[in-house]
């Protein structure tokens, strides 16, 4: 194109199509190695930063460079490589180990040696659910920054369904909690997503707001109504029933379970109904275009209100999973950010469901192997934590990556320079 | 005496496209040089290369008699070469002397800006130029028009010699490109070196002392305006021979389709913008609502889609009151909106041109079975529309945004006219569109009126409106000042009406009015 329409754009409007970019439904996946080049290069950028951050911590790599320089990279080396080791094992599991309990063929073995994986499996779980909750606030145009506290109520509100109500079987108790949880967080979504219908009060400072009150309100329930009797004051909920168990697939320590699937299929219905159905049609064009909405006879305040609302359900769902899965009683460290994380989950996964389930596989991975490297190497969980924050800010800002690596943006790059003006370098 | 300015051989290659093909152009001291072509000819490539925004692949740029290498805006500024760009790059929030400065700030010992200093001289230039800005004003309190000088003196305040307009008045009102013209002058009569890009046909024989005409990439001819008229120009520009005039057959108007009665429209502020107008709309027939933009059109553009709420007053559509209506109830009930802003209200420009087809529509069979969206059928009818209405993209799933102007609008154009409507409402359709486009459109329009739709047209554009229309609504300040047949009524009296003015003798019939009646 020899000439290119300059668009009118503010510039709210230019960072908001930094962060989502223009979907590409339907699209001929063109090449999947530029698609998957910038993701696997943020992950080896912030592994090597990493390295270095855990040689630079080390006190044993310290005191080798004190004997000798050559000593010192030593040191430093084989630090690294335990902790990446570690790492890997950890995620993934031993390989050694994998491929002995294979060959011996002993059911049993196979699956602890492969646990680590459906561990990670495990710690994905959570993130698939509340990063599809920002995916579909995106797309709506909606900033839903209370996923953590409508996974809170979600929980809290399948914990209750969960050990309160006897008698029930199964196949009802566990939906029903399930649902409850769903509802719960549905609830709590819903409120800004109302106000801002109906008052324009804007979602980001009415979740934020909502967040601490569903924080200290759990904190309330559980010290109080909902408290474990005998447990002192500690807020702690009951066990739930047995019945409203999400069943896990395999004996203690494996705690691989049904949720993931559910995790999985739910993505599948987002995505069915985001790409398409009309419901899905309606709430991408509010939220891309509000003005041509509105010109095509949508209703923005319907709009607004079914997306927070669908928004909460999956984050109330990511924390009723979490209980009657894995937790099996609700505690206060139910979720370790779970609800912020997945902002810069659903921004990695360009807020496609499939790209949340690659990215949340990704969080959870690394969660997951983070935990033994902390385990198995002397590194401190805050430098664990830092090298994750690394890999994922890579991952989240693909201009960096390209910059480093000079890549190229395709096709945009001759756009971009309109953007320079008088006094541009 | 070297010309100021010469291109040579100047070749820029795109994927896929050859942007500029050995482009020849020279500029002298102080002529206005005007680069004509369509949307996409590669106008704007070409300045952008002068600007060292895009390096050439072939071909040099030679300024005063030598060769120059322009890699960055900066090079371009330090060459003297300067650009005013369709949209303007000011910072609201500053003064226009902060907006000057920035990024050639004067400063004082310290560090300090020096303010007075910058104000000093802007105040000199714009006296200088009789550009009439006040160096103290905040610039988001500025007209368009004063925005635009703003960037001239930026350009000036750097001492450019060589100044690009890159088609400034798309933005501004007739008074204000007047206005603007006056300023073009005046530059180049104190030895300033202008290059117009454009592609209204006025504009050029109205300021440019030469005409260079761009077709696909190529310079393609080179004339004067007093050798030069509309048609002469459009044909070179377009390449073939253009009707600037739309053959309209007779048609008998029938039965009112809309009728509007003593409306009145609030804005937000409680000011009433549309002032107790009453119009009717026959089938066949086109109302031409002209006015200079801002007297009140876009509102009741808006009430009569649904977009707003009337405050008071009465419109029926098809025997149906529509005052309380949705705009989706309206659009259902067999009406068209082609809306003013299309980027803004028209269209959704990540998605897919297909998409954007269906957008009023999607909701119904057969686009859809229930919730369920109907790809293939939607793709299918896209194929169809893109064919039927020579929509120029890669594919139906091309993001509308993506698109030129004109074919964006064409999307617009296509969704909307090929559904069965018996109401068109069309507001400036033709908005900073080439002729060509404008050429099409037009037909369409005319196309429709004569399949028996009623047409309200809405456009600052008083040719576009004596062109279509069958009569003429004038709006000023809100209210409809008279409405008249568009038969023998006089370019100049419906002006003084646009002005406010009511002409007190009875309409005077001019023999010229069908010779006016052009592009």
């Amino acid at each position: 194109m020899s000439e290119t329409q300059t668009e009118k754009k503010d510039f709210g409007q230019a960072v908001l199509e930094e962060i989502i970019p223009p979907p590409k439904e339907g699209a001929p996946k063109k090449n999947i190695w530029k698609s998957i080049s910038i993701p696997l290069l943020a992950i080896l950028t912030g592994l090597l930063i990493g390295a270095v951050m855990i040689a630079a911590t080390s006190s044993t790599v310290w005191a080798a460079f004190g004997v000798s320089i050559w000593k010192g990279f030593g040191t430093a080396f084989s630090e690294i490589g335990t902790a990446y080791q570690a790492l890997f094992t950890g995620a993934i599991g031993d390989p050694v180990r994998i491929i002995q309990a294979l060959s011996s063929g002993d059911a049993k073995e196979i699956r602890l040696a492969l646990n680590p994986f459906l561990e990670s499996l495990v710690q994905s779980t959570p993130y698939i659910f509340t990063g599809l909750a920002v995916a579909v606030g995106f797309r709506s145009g909606l900033f839903n920054i209370g996923v953590e506290g409508q996974l809170f109520i979600g929980a809290a509100a399948a914990t209750y369904v969960g050990y309160a109500i006897t008698g029930l079987p199964g196949f009802i108790h566990m939906p029903l909690a399930l649902f409850a949880g769903a509802l719960g967080g549905a609830f709590w979504a819903f409120i800004p997503g109302f106000l801002k219908a109906k008052t324009g009060g804007h979602e980001v400072i009415n979740t934020i707001m909502l967040n601490w009150i569903a924080f200290r309100l759990t904190e309330w329930l559980l010290s109080g109504p909902m408290t474990r009797p005998g447990s002192g004051g500690m807020p702690l909920s009951p066990i739930i029933q047995k019945t409203a168990e999400i069943p896990q697939f395999f004996k203690s320590p494996i705690r691989f379970h049904l949720g993931f699937f559910i995790a999985l299929f739910v993505a599948w219905l987002i995505n069915w109904l985001l790409f398409k159905t009309t419901w899905g049609l309606n709430l991408r064009t509010v939220g891309t275009n509000p003005r041509a909405a509105k010109y095509a006879g949508l209703s923005t305040t319907k709009s607004i209100i079914t997306a927070m609302t669908i928004s909460g359900a999956l984050a109330g769902t990511a924390g009723a999973v979490q209980i009657l899965a894995v937790n099996r009683s609700m505690a206060l460290g139910l979720s370790s950010g779970y609800g912020f994380d997945s902002i810069a989950l659903a921004l990695i996964g360009n807020n496609t469901p499939l790209g949340v389930i690659l990215a949340s596989l990704l969080f959870g991975t690394l969660r997951n192997g983070a935990t033994r490297m902390m385990v198995v190497s002397a590194i401190p969980i805050d430098i664990v934590d830092v090298i994750q924050a690394i890999i994922l800010m890579f991952v989240a800002a693909p201009a960096i990556i390209r910059a480093i690596y000079r890549l190229k943006k395709p096709g945009k790059e001759e756009e971009t320079i309109f953007l320079s003006g008088w006094g541009g370098k | 005496m070297a010309p100021i300015l010469e291109l040579r051989g100047i070749t820029k290659q795109f994927p896929g496209v050859l942007a500029n093909d050995h482009i020849d152009l020279t500029l002298n001291k102080g002529e206005i040089l005007a680069l004509l072509g369509e949307n996409g000819a590669g106008k704007s490539t070409l300045m952008n290369i002068l600007y060292g925004l895009y390096q050439p692949d072939e071909g040099e740029i030679l300024i005063n008699g030598e060769v120059v290498r322009i890699d960055s805006p900066t090079d371009a500024i330090n060459q003297g070469i300067g650009m005013v760009h369709q949209h303007f790059m000011l910072i609201p929030v500053f003064t226009v002397t902060e907006n000057v400065m920035l990024g050639n700030e004067s400063v004082k010992p310290g560090g300090f800006l020096d303010r007075p200093s910058a104000a000093q001289r802007i105040h000199e230039i714009s006296s200088r130029y009789k550009l009439e800005v006040n160096p103290g004003d905040y610039v988001r309190d500025l007209p368009v028009g004063v925005q635009q000088r703003v960037e001239i003196i930026k350009l000036l305040y750097r001492n450019a010699e060589i100044l690009i307009f890159d088609e400034p008045t798309a933005v501004l009102t007739p008074q204000e490109a007047d206005e603007l013209f006056g300023i073009m002058r005046s530059l180049v009569e104190q030895g300033k070196s202008i290059i117009f890009i454009t592609h209204k046909l006025r504009e050029v024989l109205a300021i440019a002392n030469r005409v260079v005409i761009i077709r696909r990439g190529k310079v393609v001819g080179e004339t004067t305006p007093e050798v030069a008229d509309k048609n002469t120009l459009a044909a070179m520009m377009v390449g073939r021979e253009v009707n600037l005039v739309v053959k309209k057959k007779a048609t008998t108007p029938g039965d009112v389709v809309c009728s509007i009665s003593n409306l009145v429209v609030a804005d937000k502020l409680q000011n009433v913008v549309v002032d107790d107008v009453s119009l009717d709309i026959r089938a066949g027939e086109i109302l031409g609502v002209a006015g200079v933009q801002g007297n009140g059109q876009t509102e009741l553009v808006e009430a009569i889609t649904g977009l707003t709420k009337a405050t008071s007053g009465k419109i029926t559509l098809l025997g149906q009151d529509i005052s309380k209506a949705t705009p989706r109830q309206i659009t259902e009930l067999g009406s068209a909106h082609v809306p003013e802003d299309r980027q803004a209200d028209g269209l959704v420009l990540p998605f897919p041109v297909a998409e954007n087809l269906v957008l009023c529509s999607y909701h119904l069979a057969p686009f859809s079975k229930g919730v369920i969206l109907q790809y293939p059928v939607i793709l299918e009818t896209a194929e169809k529309l893109i064919q039927d209405f020579d929509i120029r993209t890669p594919g139906a799933l091309t993001p509308v945004g993506s698109l030129s102007g004109g074919n964006q609008q064409k999307v617009i154009i296509a969704r909307e006219l090929s559904r069965p409507i018996q109401f068109l409402v069309a507001s400036q359709p033709t908005r900073g569109l080439d002729v060509g486009s404008i050429e099409y459109i037009h037909k369409r329009i005319e196309q429709k009126r004569e399949e028996g739709c009623a047409v309200l047209l809405v456009s600052p554009e008083l040719d576009e409106i004596m062109e279509l229309s069958d009569r003429i609504a004038v709006m000023y300040r809100g209210k409809v000042l008279a409405v008249v047949p568009n038969k023998g009524v006089s370019k100049e009296y419906i002006g003084l009406l646009m002005a406010g003015v009511v002409p007190e003798e009875p309409l005077e019939f001019s023999e010229e009015t069908e010779v006016e009646a052009t592009l």
